[in-house]
């Protein structure tokens, strides 16, 4: 572990050391980027295949929620920035500020997660067998606004009238079949994305840590380089997943 | 059913005979690129075998001429393999439109085929030669795959699409189709006979004078035997009960003196509730197959009977009702 | 009278082996050292190898007869399916890169490990973890999806252990990815002065080439893999088409990756074959820049050729034109190499030692296995031949012709160095006829069993198959016979071979200028690099007649 940015054994110079680290750093983004890609690509297969029913899943989903996140994370990749700045210019007093502020941002984003998730749990979202597209149309809970409502029942039903007629099953039932592939898709993708921001906090709190210490300046701050490419990616990762998820065939009120 | 030469299957669709011909073309290139790498390795290896314990090799520069010659020239020879191949693909993907068409459904671990009339096959698929036939595919469950070696085609059967195959049969013969992608237990037992006819004989094959299934008169003559009911329906109508021979479809005379058509109807019944129509002349002495026969196997049972309707009636010992005119 | 030093009679007085930091077993397994855990590597993948090579017997004592003289149907389709997981995820991939990759890429670049031996080790260890859930999958139940997981068989219908060994090959991907990574971070910064780009030994390109497959290609199987165990255990639709799914997403998903793969499991081969011919021929390879560039094309094209296992799926024409024209095109740079390999033969100073002749074995059975490529990218003769027996020969020429066989001679050339013994030389040649001899003998039978239209994954045939079948079966038996005999010999030459030296060939590389066993950190002093690859004339060093003038003796006579 670096203590003082001592050379490690294998390395010839400092140099060749941090050179080293961005380099795998990149590489392994790029991994990321195939990982990511192939569930974006089944996304993409499926959602072409069941256009309706996809725009009907995602406009359950919490415009609101989504955008605050977006917001939530954007920011942190500011604080983020304005981290690896610190480091570069040596102000160890503004460091840990900046990176204490993206760790919070990152828990932000991960409560909102929890409180979306908790929504389609409460709405009989989650695939499996209590999964069904009608139950919040069906049983509006006290604080639902009746617009709301109003507009998705108008959704389901003009979805259930142009469902695609090739398919032997009918109507509900292959509705909530392919909604049901929707929210695993949802769950899959966002899911996929929140356990790698939590990876991201776990590596924030490695670098505070070593930044409480006055580990980090302008001669030696590899880790937080490396550190902000990583949350970089995680935050460009959901950037795409709002637009694919949230965005898409949007219906605005 | 194999050929004479045991390294390729018999010739019997339209395609057989330019696939087989394009495998030879790239074997020959093949083998002479194979042979020319051997031969230079062995003679280098021998010729140039070390000397003196210490000697060092030649070094030879570079040659970007030769190179690019082996490289091109493979090419060419890879386009030439490619086009040929693409021909004989996109022809074979390029279903014509005056085909038989015949669906056929796979399923863990059998395949049933459906003829233009409803006609259907279990583990059988009769085809007339030198008409093209298309097969519609379609999968009950996992994807299975249709192939006939002696015909040299094959296509998977994927459960959510249809997909369809054709080919043009142009030799009589019984030929092997096996399913040929993995789909669990007895996928090696998933396998049938694919019997291409003369048209005259396929077409009375599919209008039923056979009474069904050429595979189920099979299954019927081999139930007969393990059920048993040959040790008293003996044909030649000494046995505990009447011969079955000529009866399909003949009228039967009964103990109480009515007759009865011997049709399908009534061969099931006197399987499954014997005594309820007694020939004339027997006693009730035969045993009840409730339960013990599947719906398959009554069937195939009844083809069976029905085949024995050309066969010679034994003098003595026969369930016919003699005809109301001579005979 | 040569200037070879002369051969010393005991090892090194310091080397990796004996270390020593720690104690005994934890100093190996808390090992950051690449020499060692590449030796970790050696016993694990040989331990899956072994295993492997247990089903593969069972296999082909029950196809001697028709009707399958030894296990159930249900058994049966287990054991070719955990054959092939554990032969490609647990032993070919791994094989050459995590055991000579990792030993010898630090060396032959002048350098002291490798970018990140932390990483190195934990690779190590994410391939054992994935290993225990795979076992764990074999031991409670089984497998019978074939390695390939088709869905919806593995997600739905299948009733053996998919689970757990989904989660064992997800995680032991990463293994894969790790070490990708490190190679290449390793062989851009950490190269000594003077080894630019094209002085690399071509071992090193190849490894290269594979570590872009892996870190390009593996992420994809891993998240097709999750998405499919999540399919069955939470039974979801991505791949379910009674679910709305669809089967042939997962094809094309499974193939992206599965297809590089097989580039993983032959382009380090071919490196082992690109360092064996130059030295044993003694002279530099015909070619160098070729070879790597045609390592560096096979990479790129190999991503670009996935669906051509997938001709008769009922894809569209076109697609299938396309990919049969690129598949072809992915041949031509494996036949420049094989052209360039036996041009180095030409004029040189060929020996008889056993990496060679190993290594000639490589270039016979990989020929034929590529050749036959030929026939499956074509389109019109893969709708007869797919899915048959000419396929199952076709990949095991490349794969145990091709893979195992420079894997074998790659043992063969650099054993000296790694444990800094000899073996004996006559019994090691023969073992490599037995091996070449018994793998044609199992396998060529294959080619024509397939044309005739026998399916792979029978566990039960037509009867006219059968002389055939029991030709491959005494085939295996050799082949059996080829493995066993440099098993034994290698391990007995642990203890009693006869001390190697530096540089017994000996050979131009720089892992060759280190002791044998090399010292933990490699070198002493960092090399600094002035001469091209396998440039046996201007190396006065290693003792050889290269015609340059010995260095002046003590009184300036001649």
């Amino acid at each position: 572990m670096h203590r003082t940015g001592e050379l490690y054994g294998q390395f010839e110079t400092l140099e060749q050391q941090k050179e080293s680290a961005t380099l795998g750093m990149w590489i392994f983004l790029v991994t990321e980027i195939l990982f990511f890609g192939g569930i974006f690509l089944t996304y993409a297969v499926n959602r072409h295949l069941y256009f309706t029913a996809f725009g009907v899943g995602g406009n359950m989903l919490d415009l609101r929620l989504g955008t605050i996140n977006t917001v939530v994370l954007i920011a942190s990749s500011f604080t983020m920035a304005m981290s690896v700045w610190s480091a570069q210019t040596s102000q160890k007093k503004w460091l840990p500020i900046f990176l204490v502020l993206t760790l919070v941002l990152g828990f932000v984003f991960l409560g909102i997660k929890y409180v979306e998730y908790k929504q389609k749990f409460d709405h009989h979202l989650i695939p499996g067998h209590a999964f069904d597209l009608t139950y919040r149309m069906n049983h509006p809970a006290p604080g639902d606004d009746p617009k709301e409502l109003a507009s998705e029942r108008k959704e389901i039903e003009e979805a259930l009238a142009t469902e695609d007629p090739g398919n032997p099953q009918g109507g509900l039932v292959a509705l909530n079949s392919h909604a049901q592939l929707y929210f695993s898709l949802y769950f899959g993708m966002t899911g996929l994305h929140a356990l790698h921001m939590v990876v991201g906090a776990g590596l924030l709190i490695w670098v505070i840590k070593g930044s409480l210490k006055g580990r980090f300046s302008a001669s030696y701050n590899t880790p937080i380089e490396v550190v902000g490419l990583y949350w970089h990616f995680i935050d460009i990762v959901w950037i795409y997943l709002f637009a694919l998820l949230y965005l898409i065939n949007r219906h605005l009120g | 059913m194999q050929s004479q030469l045991p390294i390729y299957p018999e010739q019997a669709s339209n395609f057989a005979p330019h696939v087989d011909a394009l495998m030879l073309f790239i074997t020959g290139v093949c083998f002479l690129f194979a042979l020319g790498i051997t031969i230079a390795i062995i003679i280098f290896f021998f010729k140039y075998h070390r000397k003196t314990p210490n000697a060092v090799g030649i070094p030879t520069h570079e040659d970007s001429r030769l190179e690019a010659v082996w490289m091109i020239v493979p090419l060419i020879l890879a386009m030439a393999m490619f086009g040929w191949g693409a021909v004989i693909y996109v022809d074979y993907r390029h279903t014509p439109k005056d085909t038989l068409d015949i669906y056929v459904i796979a399923k863990q671990w059998m395949w049933k085929a459906q003829q233009p009339n409803g006609l259907k096959e279990f583990n059988e698929l009769h085809v007339p030669m030198g008409r093209n036939v298309r097969l519609v595919l379609a999968s009950e469950d996992v994807i299975h795959d249709f192939f006939v070696p002696a015909f040299r085609v094959k296509m998977d059967v994927v459960p959510g699409h249809y997909n369809t195959m054709w080919f043009r049969p142009t030799k009589a013969g019984r030929y092997h189709f096996f399913c040929s992608q993995y789909c669990g237990t007895n996928h090696a037992l998933m396998a049938g006979w694919v019997t291409v006819m003369e048209p005259s004989d396929y077409a009375a094959w599919l209008s039923g004078s056979s009474g069904g299934e050429g595979n189920s008169i099979a299954a019927g003559e081999k139930l007969f035997a393990e059920k048993a009911c040959i040790t008293c329906h003996l044909a030649n109508g000494t046995g505990r009960g009447p011969s079955l021979n000529g009866v399909y479809g003949a009228q039967v005379l009964l103990a109480d003196g009515s007759t009865v058509t011997a049709d399908e109807a009534y061969v099931r019944e006197s399987i499954l509730q014997p005594n309820a129509k007694i020939v004339a002349r027997y006693a009730p002495s035969m045993p009840t197959f409730q339960g013990q026969l599947t719906e398959e196997q009554i069937i195939a049972l009844t083809a069976y009977i029905k085949s024995l309707q050309s066969q010679p009636v034994p003098a003595k010992g026969f369930g016919i009702a003699p005809p109301t005119g001579n005979k | 009278m040569s200037n070879t030093p002369p051969t010393p009679d005991e090892l090194p007085h310091k080397h990796y082996l004996n270390a020593t930091y720690g104690s005994g077993i934890r100093s190996w397994l808390l090992t950051t050292d690449h020499k060692r855990i590449a030796l970790l590597y050696l016993a694990s993948v040989t331990v899956f190898f072994f295993i492997g090579g247990v089903f593969a017997t069972m296999i082909r004592i029950h196809l001697l007869t028709p009707r399958g003289a030894l296990v159930t149907p249900e058994t049966y389709n287990k054991l070719f399916t955990m054959h092939g997981v554990a032969m490609i995820f647990f032993f070919l991939i791994p094989s050459i890169p995590a055991v000579f990759g990792n030993f010898l890429i630090p060396l032959m670049i002048g350098a002291k490990d490798l970018a990140f031996p932390k990483i190195n080790l934990l690779s190590w260890y994410i391939y054992l973890i994935g290993g225990c859930f795979v076992l764990y999958s074999f031991g409670t139940g089984g497998l019978d999806t074939g390695w390939t997981f088709y869905t919806p068989l593995s997600s739905v219908y299948s009733n053996s252990a998919v689970t757990p060994a989904v989660i064992g090959i997800f995680i032991n991907g990463f293994s894969s990815i790790l070490t990708g990574l490190n190679f290449i971070v390793t062989i851009h910064t950490m190269r000594a002065p003077g080894m630019t780009w094209f002085r690399l030994p071509l071992f090193v390109w190849a490894h290269y080439a594979t570590s872009l497959v892996m870190i390009l290609g593996t992420p994809v199987v891993a998240i097709t893999l999750l998405l499919a165990g999540l399919e069955r255990m939470f039974h979801l639709g991505f791949f379910n088409p009674a679910l709305g799914g669809d089967p042939i997403l997962f094809q094309h998903l499974f193939w992206f990756y599965s297809h590089p793969a097989v580039y993983i499991m032959i382009l380090p081969s071919m490196g082992v074959v690109s360092e064996i011919i130059p030295t044993f021929a003694r002279k530099p390879i015909f070619g160098y820049s070729f070879i790597a560039g045609s390592s560096i094309a096979i990479a790129v094209i190999g991503f670009l050729v996935w669906a051509h296992h997938m001709f008769v799926t009922g894809e569209s024409a076109y697609a299938a034109l396309t990919f049969s024209f690129l598949s072809y095109l992915v041949a031509i740079p494996s036949a420049v190499k094989v052209f360039n390999w036996t041009s180095t033969l030409y004029k040189g100073s060929i020996s008889w030692d056993p990496p060679m002749i190993y290594a000639l074995g490589f270039i016979g059975l990989f020929v034929i296995g590529g050749l036959t490529g030929l026939f499956l990218a074509c389109l019109g003769l893969d709708i007869h031949i797919h899915d048959t027996y000419f396929v199952v020969a076709h990949f095991h020429y490349i794969m145990v012709g091709g893979a195992v066989m420079g894997y074998v001679g790659g043992l063969h050339f650099w054993w000296p160095k790694i444990t800094g013994r000899l073996y004996p030389r006559s019994l090691s040649r023969f073992a490599a006829i037995i091996l070449f001899i018994g793998f044609n003998l199992t396998f060529f039978p294959q080619f024509i069993l397939g044309y005739l239209g026998m399916p792979r994954r029978y566990h039960t045939y037509p009867p006219e198959f059968q002389v055939l079948n029991v030709l491959s079966t005494a085939g295996a038996s050799i082949l059996a016979l080829g493995y066993l005999l440099p098993m034994s010999y290698l391990i007995w030459s642990m203890r009693y071979g006869k001390v190697a030296g530096p540089n017994p060939w000996p050979a131009t590389g720089l892992e060759w200028k280190t002791d044998s066993p090399p010292l933990t950190e490699n070198f002493e002093v960092t090399p600094e690099v002035t001469w091209e690859p396998y440039d046996f004339k201007s190396r006065p060093d290693l003792g050889l007649e290269t015609g340059a003038p010995l260095p002046a003796p003590a009184h300036g006579d001649d």
